[in-house]
């Protein structure tokens, strides 16, 4: 099951790798790219180093290029802190109706989950949760408050 | 809760099958409401006092939430009282009917009421001004308490009388009442009479509460808690304050409602990122999967006979809407327009599904026949969604969300109501902030 879940996710890593490569003409404005927020504005760290987030562009759950190296980093971090365990929180934009929000805030924060699994973490370390549209970061209604808003987060439980 | 007796006995004064001349068409937005001239109820000097109730204004208030229903339809227009021609008691017993056309009525409530031995009665006539004959004519007994909820049942009655429809008054709202700045919502299920009256409170907002919905005997409510920040589907006892989760899922389980039978909830589980629909029989506890696809599939709604199940899913990449046998089988997707839709809403009539359609920004709600044919949007705005049915099928209500400024100013959460003809659009009063309507059936059916 767990090496089955592994390659699977193995799989979504190069299809998504694919799919970015394909986007990657996609306009760059200010802390967007595309509409995934690229700024540090609203980030805060698990360690000198470490962001504890990651953004998603709408309606989406596959991780970007940074959002890889973020949590490679967060991998990096729990294999050094052995008796740390997680919560992903996953969150959408306010911009979809309520229910799917939080199953798409489930599915962001089980795409990090699996990422940080690929890279030797224990599924036992790590729970998730999906507050949907339910806690904005930022309240604003504006595209660089959503994009803000659709993240998943990394907080320590221990 | 306190455990709420309510007993109306209501007999026919008289049986009166004569053929009405006046008759509110309201398969069609109503361009022209018809004038109708609710008189005060006459209060029967015998009445005795009853706690603190003002036994002597009963006769006034009860006429003046019969308006307030009427006109809230957008079907009637309730004539100001001033120009009223008749004693309330005189009236009542035979109405000059050419009094009651010079004012361009051409409909009369009138009625009497009285308080004896702890009990309120009264009784209500409808006359039909054009043909000077009474329609319909009806008597009820209950506790004084409840007079209310008695000027509710008397515009259900007309509102039949007049529509060949069933009413829509006697009944309540679940909602959602929210208060706090936008990223710190406090949220409480609440409860409170169609027309904003009676609010209640069911939970404290120690814990987020979403998406409240009644069974189809208005005592159960299904909602989403995140009590122990664990997401789960739970069943409040409305009258007892008992609650329990819905099932032993190990995970997120969201987006309830009952069927139409009220014996089993169906809801979502999300499990490993991925949503699909379930059942839980609440008498035998058994547990159906009814989708197994990677697709978030959720706000399943079934239909009035039970036999299908609307849903949406991102099967085919965007949110659309399904419809499916009730056991799963059979699944074809209904939508194809250009844009997203989500939140189906199975009438209550059967005939079309309600949904929330965003298309360039901006958020719809509209209605569909059921194989996803003869598409009406029936508003348009910033955020919008979660259409509930009136128990007749006649409005849908819903909850509207404004733009917020910078730091989250300007934000509200609304709830508003149209009338499937797209008329009629009303903004519902309540004491708070509110969101994830859901409308009751009838109370006293």
């Amino acid at each position: 099951m767990t090496l089955n879940t592994n390659l699977k996710n193995i799989f979504l890593v190069v299809f998504t790798t694919l799919i970015l490569s394909a986007c990657s003409t996609a306009k760059k404005t200010g802390d967007l790219d595309g509409d995934v927020y690229t700024g540090k504005e609203t980030v805060k760290y698990l360690a000198s180093g470490v962001p504890d987030r990651v953004f998603f562009a709408t309606n989406k759950s596959s991780l970007t290029t940074a959002s890889r190296a973020t949590l490679r980093k967060q991998a990096k971090f729990l294999r050094k802190n052995k008796k740390l365990n997680v919560t992903i929180e996953g969150h959408a934009d306010e911009r979809g109706t309520r229910e799917y929000n939080l199953a798409l805030g489930e599915r962001r924060a089980n795409a990090a989950k699996d990422y940080l699994m690929t890279y030797g973490i224990s599924g036992k370390r790590i729970s998730t949760i999906s507050y949907g549209k339910e806690k904005p970061v930022n309240p604003a209604s504006s595209p660089l408050a959503w994009s803000q808003n659709r993240r998943s987060v990394t907080v320590k439980v221990n | 809760m306190k455990k709420v007796l309510f007993l109306i006995i209501l007999y026919f004064l008289s049986f009166n099958s004569v053929n009405a001349l006046i008759e509110v068409d309201i398969t069609r937005g109503n361009l022209d409401p018809l004038p109708i001239a609710v008189s005060p109820l006459h209060v029967d000097v015998k009445s005795e006092k009853y706690d603190n109730l003002k036994v002597k204004d009963l006769g006034a208030k009860i006429s003046e939430i019969i308006e307030k229903n009427f006109k809230s339809t957008g079907l009637f227009n309730p004539l100001k009282k001033e120009a009223f021609v008749q004693k309330p008691d005189i009236a009542h017993l035979k109405p000059r009917f050419e009094d009651w056309r010079l004012i361009k009525a051409q409909a009369l409530v009138t009625g009497k009421l009285l308080v004896k031995d702890g009990k309120l009665k009264v009784e209500f006539r409808l006359w039909d001004l054009t043909a000077a004959k009474e329609m319909t004519a009806l008597a009820f007994t209950t506790t004084p308490s409840n007079w209310r909820r008695v000027a509710h049942i008397i515009s259900d009655k007309i509102y039949e009388r007049l529509t060949g429809e069933e009413g829509y008054f006697d009944t309540r709202i679940i909602y959602v009442s929210e208060s706090g700045p936008k990223n710190q919502r406090i949220k409480k299920l609440a409860i409170m009479d169609q027309d904003g009256a009676n609010t209640k409170y069911l939970t404290l907002g120690n814990e987020l509460v979403l998406t409240p919905r009644f069974n189809p005997t208005n005592q159960m409510v299904t909602y989403l808690s995140y009590f122990r920040n664990m997401p789960r589907v739970y069943l409040l006892d409305i009258e007892t304050g008992m609650q329990e989760v819905v099932g032993n899922f190990p995970g997120m389980t969201f987006a309830p409602r009952f069927s139409p039978d009220g014996k089993k909830i169906i809801m979502s589980f999300a499990e490993d990122g991925n949503s699909d629909i379930y059942t839980m029989d609440l008498e035998t506890r058994v547990v159906e999967r009814i989708t197994n696809h990677s697709s978030i599939d959720t706000s399943p709604s079934f239909s009035p006979d039970g036999k299908y199940i609307a849903f949406n899913s991102d099967r085919s990449g965007l949110q659309q809407i399904y419809v499916m046998r009730s056991d799963g089988s059979d699944v074809k997707r209904i939508t194809f327009g250009k844009g997203i839709y989500g939140t189906p809403v199975w009438s209550p009539r059967g005939d079309l599904i309600a949904f929330t359609k965003v298309r360039k920004g901006k958020f719809y709600i509209g209605v569909m026949r059921v194989d996803g044919s003869g598409e009406r949007l029936l508003t348009e705005n910033f955020y919008q969604e979660a259409p509930s049915w009136s128990p007749n099928g006649r409005v849908l209500v819903f909850y509207r969300e404004t733009k917020a400024g910078s730091k989250g100013e300007g934000f509200s959460a609304t709830l508003w109501s149209i009338d499937i003809t797209g008329y009629n659009e009303r903004k519902l009063r309540t004491k708070t902030d509110a969101s994830d309507p859901s409308w009751s059936s009838l109370l006293s059916k």
